[in-house]
């Protein structure tokens, strides 16, 4: 995001009185411009340059190797004796050296003879560090030698600031940056390096293109702040302009774009103009350079840095050719398929047909690429260290062609962030002007009276609007003369007629294209600050709905229950499933797969929740947890492999019903679930009691609570599927004989390959068809029998394959409808009931509406129920 | 030692007071038994002299009647208070006795817990509800169309770049990880919208949930987070209703000081939009040092704006007739700046403890 310096800021707009990068911050967001960053300033003196005259590395008790350096910083060195020489301070009081200050420094990218920066005893560090003098490493280290992070001038630079290495044995961080005038020992390095220059980094919102610019930035300021605004912008074009790209004496450019991208064709303007006779020698001016780095741009060449300066001032993009290398004619045409340019930064690109490019006719007309249009340029044509004729290009570019174009080669350039955003189509010549005046200025040579300016643009629309409109939308009374003079701050041109305006916006605002982009001028521009506060009154609401309710009180039965509720990523590896047990064939294998995973080991979306869930189990196990109980309410994603879903193409009065309907059809299927995992201990040893570990039992207690918070009631059978086990697992049903749930203990082997306990469990219940089954049911209550009880109690032998739930089933039927409950309270195998079989006990409860169940009656419904589990299982009571 | 006669009252007397003595004396239920039996029972001289009212002169019998009378009321009477005193100390003492250690832990089931993200939605839309406000849901897999298209994003504009989106296999299916719960803005109103044309019922709904960027897991980033968004439809809403919401959310959740302020943004699907800060709840903006807001007074908590035109035409509602507005903000941002969380990844980690310190309820 582009970044300010404060004193470029200021050549265009007056800084209120006082204002530092702070303020000016401050009064951007005000308008919509928020701070990404400040850098510069908050250093004071004595920040000074110095040169290296000795450098020794020692090894420093901690290992660590350290540079004692001797450093002449003029007249900040210490005090001289009578033979010239200088003696340290203690402890390096017995040695003597050169006219110098000692100072010790751990990095490592500068050697002897090297020129570098020195914050001396008495200096402030951004961020209020003061430096002094002070003992360290055994030696006395009078101050530091500085990195550029500890200026503030940026994160970039690894290692302290050399301004200039006449060994040629480092590498000069700012190169460029200094002319040998310049390195004085004991000189200060605030202004050199534009230390006392704060340079403020704004974040640029998508629509506004023009704030990536001295200019536009400027212009804003003045917005918020009242302070006059000058127009970089506004300077005399020289030169005589033609339209007619045959003309004699122009560099001849055709536009031929066959293939415009959504009916825009990708290049509206190209203007181009050369200098002839440039001294490719001639450096840019220490200023200019300055200025770049506090931009974040490197200093090259005087033609390439003028064309980046003036992007950054104006914010048009420009680019520079050396115009022996063009052959004539340019055009600009889509690729051809295959088709590969060497960018400027050396990569060869292969081209698509939506790529516009640049071409020059070396081979052919049109056939050799030499740029990417409003990208980036090529490598063979750009001007070089023999540049004498420089072809200046100042073109306006499609921003649909160049987002594309920058996203296909994922190649962002300061060029295509411009221009996606919109660039002002009348900048052409003036950003042409500006760059060669300075070329010519810092360079030498002639620029060519007559230039070629191919102009299809199109002026902005008008746009109708109710001068009240802003009112109704913003809820603040503006006068009409406060809507037409914000309208004309911005640069629009507004007639009025009674209460209709018509408002022709200025050619650097491509984003303003409707009434409502209008009205966020106004209100932007008057502030959000004075904003009323008003509470809307809503019709009354319908509270939450049905499965709202449903899954609150899920989530708080399991919690209640002792699990903690975690949230995974749905995200899971291929094999996952395979340590799950999965088969081949399983709907959990029906995956939906993402196309641009964050690793690439996780590229699917779970199918279960337990293929999530586990690794939270893990987590907790791997922090020494010993008992853990987890659950997780979510999603589960399922492909419906549908491939491409359908497109909307009607979006007047609003997406059709079938559409969405389409659409909905079309998306994966994004079951509801939730899904616990249980291991360790569900009750804890203590003094007053033992522990008690989960088992399957629990498991399938879960889904009972959490089908009974739904409002239904379960109905188990024995038997689950993987990742369970395969005899102390049950799938569970609706009564209405809806699959609802698998739960029980896990298989051995997936406890042992996530290294969860042995016999941990496990439950993952569907919840769309659960929440819905009771959705608008209402239960008819039964009255309260205030008959006294009878209870009888059962003990059968059957054989040890009877499931106890059908004996239960069975015991019910048989007693009819006086039985209110039956329990199995005991199970017990051994020798009493013989090999292979078990003894149930259980226990009846019965009571009739009406009356008091008689002796009698009892003993009927008794043997009633005696007889069916006869029949029904062999059962034998004991 | 002589008979007792029921006729001397002073030998009575003196039996009586020394019956007294001793159940006063008496300093268990056992001893007063004892008492009670040596002074009542029947061989008690005073039970006996009662027994011999009988074989008197009958002009002697209703004094003597009298004497004894008061005699073993006095007596029973004593033994009685004393009786319920000694109880009373009995069951003062057995009760200490049964004292146990109260302090002893007492729950050895495992304890569980809410994860802090759904129950701060949950208060986030509880708050709402109290308003009249619906809750909408809606899919995690999205069609781009509801996603970017009906929301104002073109297909080439770098704000489509702006929220880095998970695409579902193969890229050009059309379906992504909601980059936020906006789509579901636009469901909840193509939902409503009969009610809003029919019956003139404002559509006033948040939408919570799950959404999906291709960030990396880090202190302050996490490619799977939650939002709470709210979208309102009416005639004559105005940005005024927009800040006097957020003030009332504001207040909910921060108590009756709470402000927002707002400074000029964009997002395509709204227009004239802003971002929201907070006024830090910690320090009231006068602590420069203070670390819920780095000293700036404000807090960064989430957008907002006039719903812009194009979104409601592609629910299709008439944006001549109705206006709308629409803010939102994250839960995990919220739950941090709230409760002075300090690293993403303990809310997505899974560790227990996390969710365990806040319980069932936020």
């Amino acid at each position: 995001m582009p970044k300010i310096p404060l004193q470029w800021l200021a050549e265009s707009v007056d800084l209120v009185d006082g204002h530092t990068a702070v303020d000016v911050a401050a009064a951007l967001a005000k308008v919509g411009l928020e701070e990404e960053g400040i850098e510069g300033g908050g250093v004071t003196g004595p920040l000074v340059i110095g040169r290296v005259i000795s450098l020794v590395k020692e090894t420093a008790s901690n290992g660590k190797t350290v540079n004692y350096c001797r450093v002449d910083v003029g007249e900040h060195n210490d005090a001289a004796e009578s033979d010239g020489m200088v003696r340290g301070h203690k402890p390096d009081n017995n040695e003597t050296f050169p006219p110098s200050k000692g100072i010790v420094c751990g990095a490592h990218n500068f050697h002897e003879g090297d020129w570098v920066v020195c914050i001396l005893p008495g200096g402030v560090l951004p961020g209020n560090f003061a430096i002094g003098g002070r003992k360290t490493y055994g030696h006395w280290s009078d101050g530091m030698i500085c990195s550029a992070k500890e200026l503030a001038l940026g994160e970039d630079h690894d290692g302290i600031i050399v301004l200039a290495s006449p060994s040629g044995a480092s590498d000069v961080t700012f190169p460029g940056l200094v002319s040998e005038s310049d390195l004085v020992p004991g000189a200060s390095a605030i202004p050199l390096l534009g230390l006392d220059e704060e340079t403020l980094e704004i974040n640029v919102t998508p629509d506004r293109g023009y704030s990536f610019s001295v200019r536009g930035v400027a212009r804003e300021y003045s917005h918020s702040t009242g302070q006059p605004f000058r127009d970089p912008a506004a300077i005399r074009v020289t030169g005589a302009r033609t339209a007619d790209a045959l003309a004699e004496g122009v560099f001849e450019v055709a536009i031929e774009d066959d293939a415009p991208i959504r009916g825009n064709g990708g290049c509206d303007r190209f203007a181009a103009r050369v200098l002839r006779g440039f001294n490719p020698a001639a450096e840019s001016p220490a200023w200019m350079k300055r200025r770049l780095d506090q931009a974040g741009m490197r200093p090259i060449s005087l033609a390439v840095d003028v064309t980046n300066y003036v992007m950054l001032e104006l914010g048009h993009p420009l680019h520079a050719y050396d115009l022996d290398k063009v052959v004539e004619p340019i055009v600009v045409r889509r690729a051809v398929k295959g088709e590969v340019l060497k960018t400027l930064d050396d990569v060869d690109r292969i081209l698509s047909t939506e790529d516009l490019m640049v071409t020059d006719s070396a081979g052919g007309r049109g056939a050799r690429p030499i740029g990417m249009g409003g990208v980036m340029g090529g490598a063979e044509t750009e001007v070089s260290a023999s540049t004498v004729d420089v072809l200046l290009e100042a073109a306006h570019w499609d921003p649909i062609t160049i987002a594309r174009t920058s996203r296909r080669h994922r190649l962002g350039s300061e060029a295509s962030r411009r221009y996606e955003r919109g660039v002002d189509t009348q900048l052409a010549p003036v950003a042409i002007e500006r760059a060669l005046t300075l070329m010519q200025e810092f360079g030498g040579g002639e620029i060519d009276d007559l230039w070629l300016d191919i102009d299809n643009t199109v002026a902005p629309t008008a746009i109708a609007m109710d001068v009240a409109y802003p009112s109704q939308i913003v809820g603040v009374e503006y006068t009409p003369d406060e809507v037409v003079a914000a309208l004309e701050l911005v640069g629009c041109t507004v007639n009025r007629d009674a209460e209709s305006l018509l408002v022709t916006p200025p050619t650097w605002r491509p984003d303003l294209v409707d009434a409502i982009n209008l009205v966020e001028e106004v209100a932007r521009l008057e502030g959000y600050d004075d904003l009323p506060s008003v509470l809307p009154v809503a019709p009354p609401g319908r509270g939450l709905t049905h499965s709202q309710k449903v899954r609150r009180s899920i989530a708080r039965t399991l919690a209640e229950s002792g699990l903690t509720e975690v949230l995974t990523y749905p995200f899971m590896s291929e094999t996952r499933l395979d340590e799950l047990g999965v088969p081949e064939v399983d709907a959990r294998r029906d995956v939906v797969r993402l196309a641009n995973p964050l690793s690439a080991e996780q590229p699917f979306m779970r199918t279960t929740m337990l293929a999530t869930l586990v690794d939270a189990v893990k987590v907790n196990l791997g922090r020494g947890e010993q008992d853990v109980a987890v659950y997780e309410l979510g999603r589960a994603y399922q492909a419906k492999h549908i491939g491409v879903l359908p497109t909307v193409d009607s979006t007047d009065g609003g997406i059709r019903p079938d559409e969405v309907e389409a659409l909905n059809e079309a998306l994966p299927g994004q079951p509801r679930r939730v899904a616990g995992i249980m291991a360790g201990n569900r009750v804890r040893a203590g003094w007053n009691g033992h522990a008690t570990a989960w088992d399957w039992a629990d498991a399938l207690a879960a889904v009972d609570r959490v089908v009974a918070a739904a409002g239904g009631s379960v109905v188990i059978t024995q038997g689950s599927r993987m990742p369970w086990h395969p005899g102390r697992a049950a799938t569970c049903w609706l009564e209405s004989g809806e699959f609802v749930a698998h739960a029980g203990e896990l298989h051995p082997k997936v406890c042992e390959r996530f290294g969860l306990p042995a016999r941990s469990v496990a439950f993952e219940i569907v919840l769309d068809d659960l929440i819905a089954s009771t959705e608008g049911a209402i239960r008819a209550a039964e009255p309260v029998s205030q008959q006294v009880l009878a209870k009888e109690d059962f003990a059968f032998v059957v054989s040890d394959d009877v499931a106890a739930g059908d004996l239960v089933r069975v015991i019910r039927n048989a007693g009819g409808d006086v039985v209110q409950d039956a329990r199995v309270f005991d199970v017990y195998t051994g020798e009493q009931v013989g090999e292979g079989n078990k003894s149930l006990a259980v226990n009846v409860v019965m009571r009739a509406a009406d009356h008091t169940l008689s002796a009698d009656e009892v003993l009927n419904v008794r043997e009633a129920i005696i007889a069916a589990a006869e029949t029904d299982f062999g059962a034998v009571l004991r | 030692m002589t008979d007792l006669s029921p006729l001397d009252s002073e030998a009575v007397e003196a039996a009586v007071a020394d019956a007294l003595a001793d159940i006063t004396l008496a300093s268990t239920l056992d001893e007063l038994k004892e008492a009670r039996l040596a002074h009542t029972g029947d061989k008690a001289p005073l039970t006996l002299a009662n027994k011999r009212i009988g074989g008197l002169d009958p002009a002697d019998k209703a004094q003597a009647g009298k004497t004894m009378g008061k005699a073993r009321g006095q007596l029973n009477q004593a033994i009685a208070a004393r009786q319920e005193v000694l109880e009373q100390e009995r069951d003062a003492r057995v009760l200490v006795e049964e004292t146990v250690d109260v302090t002893l832990p007492v729950n050895r089931h495992l304890q569980g817990a809410r994860h802090p993200l759904e129950t701060m939605q949950e208060l986030m839309c509880d708050n709402f509800v109290a308003m009249g406000w619906e809750v909408a849901e809606g899919p995690e897999m999205e069609a781009e169309w509801f996603n970017f298209d009906a929301l104002n994003f073109d297909p080439d504009h770098p704000a489509r770049e702006m929220q880095d989106t998970f695409f579902i296999q193969p890229p050009n299916a059309g379906i992504v990880l909601r980059t936020h719960t906006s789509p579901v803005q636009v469901r909840a109103a193509l939902e409503r919208r009969e009610a809003l044309e029919t019956e003139g019922r404002g559509i006033y709904v948040v939408c919570p949930g799950k959404t999906f960027r291709t960030d990396e897991l880090d202190a302050t980033h996490t490619p799977v987070f939650h939002q709470i968004e709210g979208l309102a439809v009416d005639k004559g809403l105005t940005m005024a209703h927009l800040k006097g919401t957020l003030d009332a959310f504001a207040r909910s959740l921060f108590g009756p000081d709470a402000v927002t302020r707002l400074r000029p943004s964009f997002f395509p699907f709204t227009e004239p939009s802003a971002e929201m800060d907070l006024r830090c709840f910690v320090c009231n903006g006068e602590d420069s040092g203070c670390r819920t807001c780095s000293g700036t007074g404000w807090i960064e908590w989430g957008g907002c704006g006039m719903t812009h035109p194009n979104v409601l035409k592609a629910a299709g509602i008439d944006p001549e007739k109705y206006t709308a507005f629409a803010f939102g903000m994250g839960i995990e941002r919220t739950l941090m700046f709230r409760h002075g969380v300090k690293d993403m990844r303990d809310m997505v980690e899974g560790d227990v403890h996390f969710s365990q310190q806040f319980g069932m309820e936020l």
